[in-house]
C-alpha cells in the first residue's frame, strides 16, 4: 500500500488515494483531502462527515447514500450539492473511510 | 420437537428446506415454510418474456411440487417477527414459534419509493419487467410500438439480477434490429454507476458492448423523480433525460415485514454475517437470498452457492460446533447479449468478473467475459437444471466456492 503526506502525516492510503487506517484520520487530513478535490468544509459538510465516521466505526462499513439521508438525517438533494456529482465517493474519501461496495 | 421456520418458499427457502430435510431427523425436527402465493416463478424467464421469447405458462409451477414430504407448507402473510419472544406473527392472528429461523423472503421492485412512479403513465408509457405481470404488459407495449427513445433506467443499487437491465437493452437492440426499425429507436442507458457495471474489467467489456450496438451511456445519474408529464427523468444534480418509453427497474425492498420487525437495513435487507448468513443481531436467525445485505449480487446462483455453504454450516451449529464453511460471496451469471449469443461472468467478494473458460479451465464449454452461442444456450438449458436439479436440493457439478482456475487476470487501464 502506497503512504502519502497528508497536512504534514503520513498516511497509508490506496490505489485510488482513499485512506485505508481510520485511526490515522483528522480533522486537518479531512481538510486537505477536502481541497484535493476542490471542496472547502463547511458545517453541513461536517455534520456528513461526522456521521460517516460515527456510523462507519459502529456498523463496520460505509453508509449508503440512502442511510446518510435516512439516519443522517442530511437529505440526498443536499448531499448532491456538498459533493458534487459523486456525492458517495466524494464524502467517503474526506472522512478517511473506504469507498461505499460497489453493490453488483 | 425443534422448530424450524423459513419465511419464503422462492429459490432460497425452497432449496434450503429440500437441503435441510434429509439432514434433520424428522423425529426432532419439524421444518415449516411460510408463503403468502401458490405460484413459483422462473423469475430469470421474466428478461424474455417482453420480447416474445416466453409466455407466462412457461414460467409458472406450482410452489407445492417442490416440497420435500415432511415440510410444512403455511400460506399466509406475514405480519411481525419476534426475536425477543421466538415468534413469528401472520397477518390472519396464526402464530409460529420457533428455535431457529430463515428470513427468505427476497427482494422486490418497490416502485412507490420514486416520485412519478405508479402514478400516471404507468405500464402506458413507463414500463418495468421485474414482475410477471409487468413483463406481460411491456410485451404488449413493444407489439405495437412505432419506435422513439427507449430509456432503461436503473434508480439505485442494489438491484436483484444486476445485468438483466443491460441484458434487456442488448435484446431490445436486437429485437428492433429484426423488425427493421433500429433506425427508428433511440435506446439509452441511465445508471447511477460511473459505467455499465460495478466492476472495472466487465464494466470495459459491457462498456464496449453498449458502444457497438450505438446504445448510449449516462452514468453516475441518481433520479430524484420521474416528470409523467414532460416525459423525463431527473436527478438529484438536476440533469434531464426524455423518454417516449421508459423501462425502470425501481429501488428493490425486502419484504414490509422485516422493517416492521426491525430486522432491516434501510431497505429492509437484513444484515447478516456475509460468510455464515448468521444476523449480526440475534443468534438464532439467519437469512438466505435476496433477502440477505450481503456484498455481491442479488441472484439465484448466489442463493444456490449460499444455500450448500448453509446447510453444512447449520448442522454444525445446531450441534453447539463452529461454523466451518465460509462463504465467499460466489456469483455467476448468464448475460444474454441478443442474436443468439451470451456471455457468462464469474466472480466473488474479492476477485471481479475476468475472462477465461468455466467452469473447466481451458475447454468450456462456457466462455467467461465473451459473447458465444454455447453460452446462450446454457442459459436456455438453465430453466430446465433450475427446475428439476436447483430447487429439489439436487447436486450441481460446479464448486459453491469461486475458482481461480481457467480465468485470465488483467491489468485494468
Amino acid at each position: 500500500m502506497p503512504v502519502a503526506t497528508i497536512a504534514g502525516a503520513e498516511v497509508q492510503v490506496d490505489d485510488e488515494g482513499f485512506m485505508t487506517e481510520y485511526e490515522e484520520w483528522n480533522e486537518d487530513i479531512a481538510v486537505a483531502l477536502a481541497a484535493n478535490i476542490g471542496i472547502e468544509l463547511g458545517e453541513s459538510h461536517w455534520q456528513v462527515i461526522k456521521f460517516l465516521r460515527e456510523d462507519y466505526k459502529e456498523q463496520g462499513e460505509t453508509p449508503m447514500l440512502r442511510r446518510v439521508s435516512n439516519v443522517g438525517g442530511v437529505p440526498t438533494k443536499q448531499l448532491f450539492q456538498l459533493f458534487p456529482k459523486k456525492p458517495a465517493k466524494k464524502m467517503s474519501y474526506i472522512a478517511g473511510v473506504p469507498k461505499p461496495q460497489g453493490c453488483v | 420437537m425443534k422448530r424450524l421456520l423459513v419465511l419464503g418458499a422462492g429459490t432460497a427457502g425452497t432449496m434450503v428446506a429440500n437441503k435441510l430435510r434429509p439432514r434433520l431427523d424428522e423425529r426432532e425436527w419439524n421444518i415449516t415454510l411460510v408463503d403468502q402465493n401458490e405460484t413459483h416463478y422462473y423469475q430469470p424467464g421474466f428478461l424474455f418474456l417482453p420480447f416474445g421469447g416466453y409466455k407466462r405458462e412457461e414460467l409458472e409451477k406450482p410452489k407445492r411440487r417442490f416440497m420435500p414430504a415432511g415440510v410444512d407448507l403455511v400460506m399466509g402473510e406475514i405480519d411481525l417477527v419476534e426475536p425477543d419472544n421466538n415468534r413469528v406473527k401472520l397477518i390472519d392472528g396464526t402464530e409460529l414459534p420457533y428455535d431457529y429461523l430463515i428470513i427468505a423472503t427476497g427482494t422486490h421492485p418497490t416502485p412507490e419509493e420514486t416520485p412519478g412512479l405508479g402514478e400516471e403513465g404507468w405500464r402506458e408509457s413507463i414500463h418495468e419487467f421485474y414482475t410477471i405481470d409487468g413483463a406481460e404488459a411491456l410485451a404488449n407495449k413493444l407489439e405495437t410500438w412505432e419506435g422513439g427513445k427507449l430509456v432503461v433506467n436503473v434508480i439505485e443499487m442494489p438491484i436483484k439480477c444486476p445485468v438483466a437491465p443491460l441484458e434487456f437493452i442488448f435484446l431490445a437492440d436486437a429485437f428492433f434490429a429484426e423488425r427493421g426499425m433500429r433506425d427508428s429507436v433511440q435506446l439509452e442507458y441511465v445508471t447511477p454507476l460511473p459505467g455499465a457495471f460495478t466492476k472495472p474489467v466487465a464494466a470495459r467489456y459491457l462498456g464496449n458492448m453498449l458502444d457497438e450496438r450505438k446504445i448510449s451511456l449516462e452514468g453516475d445519474f441518481f433520479l430524484e423523480r420521474v416528470d409523467t408529464d414532460e416525459n423525463k427523468l431527473v436527478s438529484y444534480d438536476e440533469r434531464e433525460v426524455e423518454y417516449d418509453l421508459l423501462v425502470t427497474i425501481p429501488v428493490n425492498m425486502g419484504a414490509e415485514y422485516v422493517g416492521r420487525s426491525g430486522l432491516g437495513d434501510e431497505l429492509r435487507h437484513v444484515p447478516v454475517d456475509k460468510h455464515n448468513f448468521l444476523s449480526t443481531k440475534h443468534d438464532n436467525i439467519f437469512a438466505l437470498g435476496d433477502a440477505a445485505s450481503l456484498p455481491t449480487s442479488k441472484a439465484g446462483s448466489v442463493a444456490h452457492f449460499a444455500v450448500d455453504i448453509f446447510t453444512e454450516n447449520f448442522i454444525d451449529y445446531i450441534h453447539g460446533r463452529p461454523m466451518r464453511e465460509q462463504f465467499d460471496g460466489h456469483a455467476n451469471c448468464f448475460i444474454e447479449s441478443g442474436n443468439g449469443k451470451g456471455m457468462l461472468i464469474d466472480f466473488n467478494y474479492d476477485t471481479e468478473p475476468l475472462p477465461g473458460k468455466y467452469p473447466l479451465p481451458g475447454v468450456g464449454p462456457f466462455s467467461l467475459l465473451q459473447e458465444t452461442e454455447s453460452n446462450h444456450w446454457g442459459k436456455l438449458m438453465f430453466k430446465w437444471v433450475y427446475w428439476n436439479v436447483l430447487l429439489t436440493g439436487k447436486a450441481m457439478p460446479i464448486p459453491a466456492l469461486m475458482s481461480m482456475a481457467g480465468k485470465i487476470r488483467e491489468e485494468v487501464r
